[in-house]
């Protein structure tokens, strides 16, 4: 059974390991994967699936 | 409430933001610009039933446009379009500024690299060459020489797309190794901070050292007209010291209208989320009594 204050499991799709998220993670979050560094989207939560964060773009900013 | 967010990614700063509006019992309804089509009379995005829309996108470009077509519609938004539009460009920011007599940085524009080079020398070394759009002082150039000068210029027209080749040319501001970072809702300060680096760019995203500030008279009164010129709304001014820290003189270099708060969050005492939040509320409650929003 889960709780709102358990971890996260995901699959990190870059090297396939299994890595934790915080328990309050959002859809369209940014995570630093804990594997590589490289930076990850949360594409969905149910089920959990994270693809590689678009590339930073010129227009990006406040 | 019903409160809409646009985005297009979730930064430290959305989580707070809507970490707020969850506990407040709000109902948050998440429009992710990258999914959605926006026609002339209606969207895809479920705006129909939303209280207030808080643009929070990344890209300017998708902010710039998106809120435009939901103003379209009729949904309130914050930022607006408006806003947006004269925040989004620092030369239109500047202009802005300028109109409603707020000191700001001596500023030229210009189409080629010919007529920049003038401006470059009229201006004198060092100066500052900074895209019109852009932030987090990415592809900011301070010049030092007429020889980086005719490299910098000729790098940007041969390389950059349209928007390079207008060029933003400025006086240096030899601040005391800081500017102030303020974080607004209609002219009214929430916080503010210093940022501090030995690197003449301070900006927090470039690794900057936040402390929190105090604006004083002067400051208040500053940001205050700066947020009037661009429209007002949930508004990052930025101000530098003139003559030395602790003057009591500014100037306003820019204002922001997508403006990220999680630092000026963790830098000082105030609970930045809350106080937005605060607004927002009042902002929604505002627009469902038929006022206009127009921040």
């Amino acid at each position: 059974m889960t709780s709102d204050t358990d971890p996260v499991l995901a699959e990190d799709p870059i090297t396939g390991e299994e890595i934790e998220l915080p328990a309050d993670v959002e859809v369209g979050e940014i995570i630093d994967s804990p594997v590589t560094g490289t930076e990850l989207e949360v594409i969905s939560l149910d089920p959990v699936v994270l693809e590689e964060a678009p590339e930073l773009e010129e227009d990006w900013g406040e | 409430m019903q409160i809409g967010i646009l985005y297009s990614r979730i930064r430290k700063d959305e989580k707070l933001l809507l970490g707020e509006l969850r506990d407040r019992g709000h109902e948050v309804e998440k429009i992710d610009v990258r999914k959605e089509r926006f026609g002339l009379d209606s969207t895809t995005a479920n705006v129909d039933d939303l209280d207030i829309v808080v643009d929070r996108c990344l890209s300017t470009s998708r902010s710039l446009y998106a809120t435009q077509f939901l103003d379209s519609y009729g949904v309130p938004i914050v930022n607006t379009p408006e806003t947006g539009d004269i925040c989004a460009d620092k030369a239109k920011n500047s202009l802005a500024l300028a109109r409603a007599d707020v000191p700001t940085p001596a500023t030229e524009v210009t189409f080629t690299k010919e007529a920049a080079m003038e401006s470059i020398e009229e201006f004198g070394y060092p100066c500052v060459l900074k895209p019109v759009v852009g932030s987090w002082g990415r592809l900011m150039a301070k010049i030092d020489s007429r020889n980086a000068a005719e490299a910098i210029l000729e790098h940007k027209e041969t390389l950059g797309h349209y928007e390079h080749k207008v060029f933003y040319i400025q006086e240096f501001v030899d601040k005391p190794g800081r500017d102030i970072r303020a974080l607004a809702v209609d002219g009214e300060p929430i916080a503010a901070m210093t940022r501090s680096s030995d690197h003449w760019l301070t900006n927090a995203a470039k690794g900057g050292e936040t402390k929190p500030f105090d604006l004083d008279d002067r400051a208040l009164e500053l940001v205050e007209r700066a947020s009037e010129a661009v429209g007002d709304g949930l508004l990052g001014v930025d101000l530098m010291e003139v003559g030395g820290e602790g003057s009591g003189e500014y100037t306003v270099h820019e204002v922001n209208h997508t403006v990220e708060f999680k630092a000026l969050d963790a830098t000082t005492d105030v609970d930045v989320p809350a106080k937005v939040v605060d607004w927002l509320e009042a902002k929604a409650a505002a627009a469902a009594d038929g006022e206009e929003v127009t921040a």
